[in-house]
């Protein structure tokens, strides 16, 4: 299950001292090791969102994490710089070191560029946070599948956005699947058992799935998260295919 | 004690035959009853099935003791909300005993949404000879009765049945994770992911809420309750366990809705340690009151905590279950194994705690001496009635023979769910499909 890339690294150890140098320079930079736990805690809340009721426990922590991704981003700055890096799709075994992520805070200071440093202009928080669309992705998701006990609102807008996620459907080239497939390695193969899962849970009512991405599809899209919305539209891909 | 454990597993295969094994024969749960007679165990199937202890025979000294099946009874089946357009699972989430105050036994099994109470009840006799009915049950003629007669029980082959006696529905909009009975033995309280009631258990048709932790906002919610139990002893206090890593606990004497806590345990984050996963491993799969009552265990993902009910800021013990996987978060997230629910439990005397880890590998650490030990739960590397080895995993480094090395573990094979008999060191270990039952060497 860990034979994908992961090497050890074990900083501790002197005899291991020459390999864990070598290794520490071929792993991809902390900022590109957070994107990626970004991208993958994206498509994990796209996915436990389209199942009728997730695992609230499971979609709380991730989105929690989201946030302090996203929170840590906002605060040095790299929200801006890194995205566009990302604009085609994100290889996912890009992330292979939990080691960098979990270096301490104090490590991560000396790495990271200070506050405001990265595009040159500080935004205030609030105004940055509300102007970053995958930010609102997650939560638009939240709402309409974890507010179980008061009636859906964004009915009306339903058929509208539908329209337009099947526009877009129809406009991918059919090459797309395999470019899909293409980027998911073998470690991704739990998606499969939960897009299966997913497609029979929803045959009842396969709108309800489709809602939640709605709102994602009719937002305005800015290079910066484009490729989240390309795995979403892929998402929505394998929803109809299947 | 560790070393001279005795395997002993039961012989049940033709209930899960590893062959033909399912999703629906994983094990969910496993709980031993008070006096430790009985242990039950549920799956994903919605089944329960029921272990009784043998009694000790003099001629078959080694055979002291062991566990047959007693019962088996689909619990619940599964079903569909119209409402919501959803399906629940048959899964058995929990089981609780009751304590046993007369032949019959009586235990709580849940699903996601549903509690039901179940009577478990041996009959060896039945009536013979009365004056309405014949031998087939039919209903005779009353002309045709010309002599009166004593209706008399005659001995027949035991029969264990299993009868439903209470549903509790219809309270929970999310999923139950945790049921518990009170020492008051009249009421018993169900929580799910945001909410907590409390039920007496003669009736079914209204429930008291008492902890509501589901904001107005959805958006807003950044926290769920993870677990929650009784106090063994007080009957008017409970605690609950969130996946931020906290423990609440409340006093229903304080008032009717318990939002606010009057405990609340939590340990300082080490900013050393801090990284993203830091929330998710905090997170507490487990809690547990000790039998005395004075202490709480958690569970969370790396480690096993002990808390003093008089100190709040921090465990009075931390225990690393595994605290290799440190380095390999980032796979374990992607796999979603970092989600996994892992529970732990006490031995009798409140001085051992005992939880389960990946590999089939389940831990154990003596409070008192401090030593731990790792044992293995599997039918390859264990034979019935062998002792079982200590296992170790090896850390960086170089690996030696008997070591097994991080990168080899299987994650698959995970020990969720465990139970230790509440007088006697017995325990039972649910690894998937196969139930294994261990104990103290036989003199």
């Amino acid at each position: 299950m860990f034979a994908r890339g992961l090497k050890r690294k074990c900083a501790d150890h002197e005899e291991d001292l020459g390999a864990a140098l070598a290794g520490f320079k071929a792993v991809p930079s902390y900022s590109l090791q957070r994107q990626s736990l970004l991208d993958m805690s994206l498509v994990k809340l796209q996915l436990c969102h389209m199942l009728v009721e997730p695992n609230l426990c499971r979609s709380v922590l991730i989105a929690n994490t989201v946030r302090q991704i996203q929170e840590e981003m906002t605060q040095d700055g790299t929200w801006r710089v890194a995205a566009p890096q990302s604009t085609g799709q994100a290889p996912l075994d890009r992330l292979v070191s939990t080691d960098i992520l979990c270096r301490t805070a104090r490590e991560q200071l000396g790495v990271r560029p200070a506050p405001g440093v990265g595009d040159g202009h500080v935004l205030s928080p609030a105004s940055e946070l509300s102007a970053v669309p995958p930010a609102q992705v997650p939560r638009n998701l939240q709402d309409s599948v974890w507010e179980m006990d008061s009636p859906r609102e964004n009915r009306g807008s339903f058929q509208k956005s539908l329209d337009q996620i099947f526009e877009t459907l129809e406009t991918r080239s059919p090459g797309s699947t395999e470019e899909l497939f293409s980027d998911m390695d073998s470690s991704y193969c739990d998606l499969d058992t939960v897009l299966t899962g997913m497609v029979s849970s929803a045959k009842p009512g396969p709108c309800d799935g489709l809602q939640g991405l709605a709102p994602a599809a009719t937002s305005p899209l800015p290079s910066s998260c484009k490729s989240d919305l390309g795995e979403l539209d892929h998402v929505v891909e394998i929803l109809v295919e299947t | 004690m560790e070393e001279d454990i005795d395997t002993r597993k039961i012989n049940n295969s033709f209930l899960r035959d590893h062959s033909y094994a399912t999703e629906a024969d994983i094990i969910s749960t496993v709980e031993f009853n008070h006096t430790g007679e009985l242990l039950a165990t549920g799956d994903k199937g919605g089944r329960v099935v029921i272990f009784q202890r043998e009694q000790e025979s003099k001629n078959q000294v080694h055979r002291r003791g062991e566990y047959n099946v007693y019962s088996t009874f689909q619990s619940h089946e599964p079903e569909f909300d119209y409402l919501k357009s959803l399906e629940i699972e048959e899964k058995i989430n929990k089981i609780r005993w009751l304590p046993q105050q007369n032949a019959a036994y009586f235990l709580l099994s849940t699903n996601d949404k549903t509690v039901k109470l179940w009577k478990v009840s041996e009959r060896d006799k039945r009536p013979e000879g009365y004056n309405l009915k014949d031998e087939e049950g039919r209903l005779r003629d009353p002309a045709t009765i010309t002599t009166l007669r004593v209706p008399v029980l005659r001995p027949m082959d035991l029969m264990v049945e299993a009868t439903p006696r209470r549903v509790f529905a219809n309270a929970h909009t999310y999923h139950i994770n945790s049921i518990s009975v009170n020492s008051d033995y009249e009421t018993y309280m169900s929580a799910d992911d945001l909410r907590i009631n409390l039920w007496n258990f003669e009736i079914t048709n209204q429930s008291f809420n008492i902890v509501d932790i589901k904001p107005a906002n959805m958006e807003e919610l950044t926290e769920v309750i993870t677990a929650a139990e009784f106090h063994p002893h007080h009957c008017n206090t409970f605690v609950y366990s969130s996946s931020k890593g906290t423990i609440r606990l409340c006093d229903m004497r304080a008032s009717a809705l318990c939002d606010r806590h009057t405990k609340f345990f939590e340990e300082p984050e080490d900013p050393s340690n801090r990284s993203f996963f830091s929330e998710i491993i905090s997170s507490i799969s487990d809690v547990k009151f000790s039998h005395s009552g004075r202490y709480i265990m958690t569970r969370d993902y790396l480690t096993v905590k002990v808390w003093d009910l008089n100190m709040e800021n921090r465990p009075i013990e931390t225990y690393q279950v595994h605290d290799y996987l440190r380095s390999k978060l980032c796979s374990l997230y992607e796999n979603d194994c970092i989600f996994d629910k892992f529970e732990c439990v006490w031995n009798g005397s409140d001085s051992v705690i005992m939880t389960g880890s990946y590999n089939n590998f389940f831990r154990m650490f003596d409070r008192n001496t401090k030593r731990d030990v790792t044992l293995e739960a599997s039918r390859e590397n264990s034979k019935p009635r062998a002792i079982l080895k200590p296992r170790k995993v090896c850390v960086g480094g170089k690996r030696r023979k008997d070591e097994i090395s991080v990168d080899s573990l299987d994650f698959s094979k995970k020990i969720l769910h465990t139970a230790w008999h509440p007088s006697e060191n017995i325990i039972a270990v649910a690894a998937t499909n196969n139930l294994y039952i261990f104990q103290d060497k036989v003199n």
